[in-house]
């Protein structure tokens, strides 16, 4: 009887906090998982040095790394690869640093882990640049003449915005409304960004498919190891009385 | 012939092999050292579970300097900017988890192996406490024990340093500006610490010559002595008898096993079930759920912003809601320096362990429902302070942090009091098996 | 092991298969350790191919590149200095570059694919100093009189033909390195790769 209320008295200790912390942060899309998917990825490779290397390099990946998504060196030489003479050369800002300071304020910081960074208690980084990417807004106040929900006074502009057109935040039902229409209709255009996304994640740990590969092969190996081991300790420990 | 540790020298067979040992063991205590620490080191056979956090704590240690040897192979300790406009120390550590071969798996070993190191230990503590392992004769290994645990803080935290992220940056700033907090000479005590008036170049490197060469080899002194204690007086056990006041006629305890090869090919079993544990993670989880690897930490380190919110890595967090939960100046003195003394306090106060408890039984079997209600109630409340000190501050988890601390402090200054009065059961003269 | 001997069979099969698969297991997680002090993503990138033009080479130059950290000498023979080689074959230690030494399709009379052009790694394969470039005949140099012009490694005194054959009786023990090279056209070398997109 005691233990019993003992233990209620303290779950409900260990359960407080939770209680207390439970409201959560920003309410974030979930991003469709394209990992297995080398279309996608290379389509999202594609709109990255299309729309985002102009200004955000990728510094930790070398133009090498993507024929693991399905591409010979040739085609990533001839389709991908125009800021760089080498293909084992990492994929650097096309503009130069200095100047973007002057555009922007700030330097746009280098995506290779933005993926991994944006990860939070509200969702993972995947989650983030999804939802992140389908918040922008015209916005006249800006200097950019642009806005985000999820980023408030983001210094970027819409760089996707001919793809998805023009939307319009309404301020009285707080929520972004569609205004002139892009190239794609709002389907489409999600599944551009998850495709861009896709590629952001893929690149923020390449070997993250190969690391799971060995895992399997790793513990299939202490499973056997377990065995032969446990039978020798049982084998040792039955003189013991 | 006998040696000066009483154990008989190795006797060659005439085969050359036979007389190379014999040589050998002439000339270095290899035969003692074998039969002393393990062929003829008697251990209570009724080891359980939290009996393996002990070798497995070896284990880590082990893992963590062979990883560390590799990783110091490609690391940069520079918190310049390179051509890219990253800092080269983050940029280093991309670079072994890209460019190096296996690279990713080094480090990720090395990362995991920082929390597995804290979960082992604080087992390996907690089944201290639970069988009353601190007391005499096993005070001074306890004690050894605990300096163990405060210089892996320091190896911990100088190591975090290291990848110069956002946390990496930020957190060394916190903990640095505590020094800050001491009367007098904090604020050029700080500055010392860093080389610098901000966490900047000069702290990266000698964090990098502390973590890869100072803290370790005290490490390393720290575990041999811990190691040489245990072994001078012999292990406790799950019922917290003396198994060397019963002996057989050759003088060997009646509930002891020799060490090799009983507990040598047990601890062989946890140690793969460990490895099973720990490769899941490396492999498949290698984040901790953004406990183990920071999520803000692949921000590269910017001094001039602060992350929205930042907690020490999940290890550090009882103790620093320790540190917050002091608001109040006393003495006139303001109420940070209160709260870096009631943190030092918090860990420093294991330590008097041996001398706190007074209770007639050493473990818990034995001990009556007032100990066992206060060990509970602790584990609690150092289970929530360490809850707590993930989450960013709020008032309600400050008053809880609050009433923790006080549970946390209460549990160690009561206890001669609470232990000495609770009505415990007879001891066994044998162990239970 | 045991001193009492009495070790049975079913124990010592169980000592045997643990340590085997334990083994087993510990050498195969030496090989991430010891693959990663192999040349990095980054060293293969630095010490990939280098493409060089010789269009300008006048005959008789001497160029140096740099491919994997080391100097790539292009030097683009005269027709006297080709007409030196066969003259020495008695003089040199391996003058049908029997000793691997360069690709197969350098294994000629002139160790090149165009009798002209030699491309050569310029380290001496002594201890690796660099030889420099001797190329006048006779004693003018401070060389014997007989020279017929080559190379001289400052260091120990190896001597080359103009062909990189070392002379007989030399520190050096065999000819200089021709590395793999391909011809993408008439004048663009590209060194470090045998054929383009192989």
């Amino acid at each position: 009887m005691k233990t019993r209320m003992l233990k209620s008295f303290l779950t409900a200790i260990l359960l407080l906090p939770l209680a207390v912390f439970a409201a959560g942060g920003a309410h974030l899309d979930r991003a469709p998982d394209v990992q297995g998917d080398q279309a996608a990825l290379q389509n999202g490779a594609r709109l990255f040095v299309n729309y985002c290397l102009n200004c955000h390099g990728m510094s930790f990946v070398r133009y090498k790394r993507l024929t693991e998504l399905g591409l010979n060196e040739q085609q990533v030489q001839d389709n991908l690869m125009f800021s760089a003479d080498k293909i084992g050369e990492p994929m650097r800002v096309a503009a130069r640093t200095g100047e973007q300071k002057l555009w922007f304020g700030a330097a746009p910081p280098d995506l290779s882990l933005v993926a991994r960074a944006r990860a939070s208690a509200d969702g993972s980084g995947a989650d983030w640049l999804y939802t992140y990417l389908r918040s922008f807004h015209r916005d006249a106040q800006r200097p950019t003449g642009w806005n985000n929900t999820l980023f408030p006074n983001v210094g970027m502009p819409h760089v996707l915005w001919e793809l998805q057109g023009q939307p319009e935040f309404d301020a009285t039902a707080k929520k972004i409304v569609p205004g002139v229409p892009g190239q794609l209709s709002e389907a489409e255009y999600d599944k551009q960004v998850a495709d861009l996304v896709g590629f952001l994640v893929w690149a923020a740990e390449p070997s993250a498919a190969f690391r799971r590969q060995v895992g399997v092969g790793v513990l299939l190996f202490l499973l056997v190891l377990f065995g032969v081991s446990y039978a020798l300790k049982k084998e040792f420990w039955k003189d013991i009385k | 012939m006998a040696s000066n540790s009483g154990y008989e020298k190795y006797k060659s067979d005439g085969s050359l092999l036979g007389n190379v040992l014999e040589w050998f063991d002439a000339r270095f205590p290899a035969t003692s050292l074998w039969r002393g620490h393990l062929a003829e080191y008697y251990a209570p056979k009724n080891f359980n579970f939290w009996y393996f956090f002990g070798s497995l704590a070896i284990v880590v240690l082990a893992i963590q300097l062979t990883t560390g040897i590799f990783l110091v192979m490609f690391y940069k300790p520079d918190a310049a900017l390179n051509a890219n406009g990253v800092p080269a120390a983050f940029a280093s550590v991309e670079y072994i988890m890209r460019d190096v071969n296996w690279g990713w798996l080094i480090r990720y070993m090395h990362s995991t192996g920082a929390s597995a190191f804290f979960i082992v230990v604080y087992l390996h503590m907690f089944r201290g406490m639970l069988y009353g392992s601190y007391r005499k004769p096993r005070e001074l290994i306890w004690v050894f024990g605990v300096l163990i645990f405060l210089v892996l803080m320091a190896e911990a935290f100088m190591g975090y340093l290291l990848p110069w992220g956002q946390m990496s940056f930020w957190g060394a700033q916190v903990i640095v500006n505590l020094f800050s907090a001491i009367p007098l000479i904090g604020d050029p005590l700080s500055l010392w610490i860093r080389g610098d008036y901000v966490i900047g170049d000069a702290t990266l490197n000698r964090f990098f010559s502390f973590h890869v060469i100072a803290v370790p080899l005290a490490l390393l002194g720290l575990v041999a002595a811990h190691v040489m204690a245990l072994h001078e007086v012999g292990s406790n056990n799950p019922d917290g008898i003396e198994i060397k006041e019963h002996l057989d006629e050759k003088g060997i305890p009646l509930d002891g096993v020799p060490f090799h090869p009983y507990y040598t090919v047990k601890d062989i079993v946890g140690v793969v079930v460990f490895a099973i544990v720990f490769a899941g993670v490396v492999f498949f989880a290698p984040e901790g759920g953004g406990y183990f690897l920071e999520y803000n930490n692949f921000f590269p380190a910017d001094p001039l912003k602060t992350p929205p919110h930042i907690a020490p890595v999940w290890y550090f967090t009882p103790f620093y809601s320790i540190l917050r939960a002091v608001v109040w100046p006393i003495f006139g003195i303001d109420a940070k320096f209160w709260g870096v003394v009631a943190m030092g306090a918090s860990v420093m106060i294991i330590a008097f362990l041996p001398w706190l408890d007074r209770s007639p039984a050493k473990s818990i079997r034995y001990r009556g429902p007032i100990y066992k209600s206060f060990l509970a109630v602790f584990v609690v409340a150092f289970l929530t302070l360490g809850y707590l000190g993930t989450q960013p501050p709020s008032p309600a988890s400050e008053l809880i942090s609050q009433i923790c601390s006080l549970i946390y402090f209460g549990f160690f200054l009561a206890m001669p009091w609470y232990s000495k009065i609770d009505k415990c059961k007879p001891v066994p003269e044998r162990v239970t098996f | 092991m045991s001193q009492e001997g009495k070790v049975d069979c079913g124990r010592r099969r169980l000592i045997v298969a643990t340590a085997a698969v334990g083994g087993a297991g510990m050498v195969t997680a030496m090989v991430p350790f010891l693959s990663s002090m192999l040349p990095s993503e980054r060293a293969k990138a630095a010490g990939a191919p280098v493409e060089v033009d010789v269009g300008n080479l006048a005959p008789g130059q001497l160029m140096t590149v740099e491919w994997r950290g080391k100097p790539v000498w292009i030097f683009n023979r005269s027709p006297e200095m080709l007409e030196t080689l066969p003259k020495l074959e008695s003089a040199v230690a391996d003058p049908k570059s029997e000793v691997k030494q360069q690709p197969e399709y350098c294994k000629n009379a002139t160790r090149s694919i165009k009798p002209n052009m030699l491309v050569a790694i310029g380290i001496c394969t002594h201890l690796g100093c660099s030889p420099s470039s001797k190329f006048k005949k006779g004693a003018e140099d401070g060389m014997p009189a007989d020279w017929q012009g080559g190379f001289l490694c400052p260091c120990h005194g190896s001597t080359f033909d103009f062909a990189g054959r070392v002379f007989k009786s030399k520190p050096a023990p065999t000819n200089l390195e021709i590395p793999p090279h391909t011809y993408l056209s008439d004048t663009r070398i590209l060194i470090g790769e045998d054929r383009k997109g192989a």
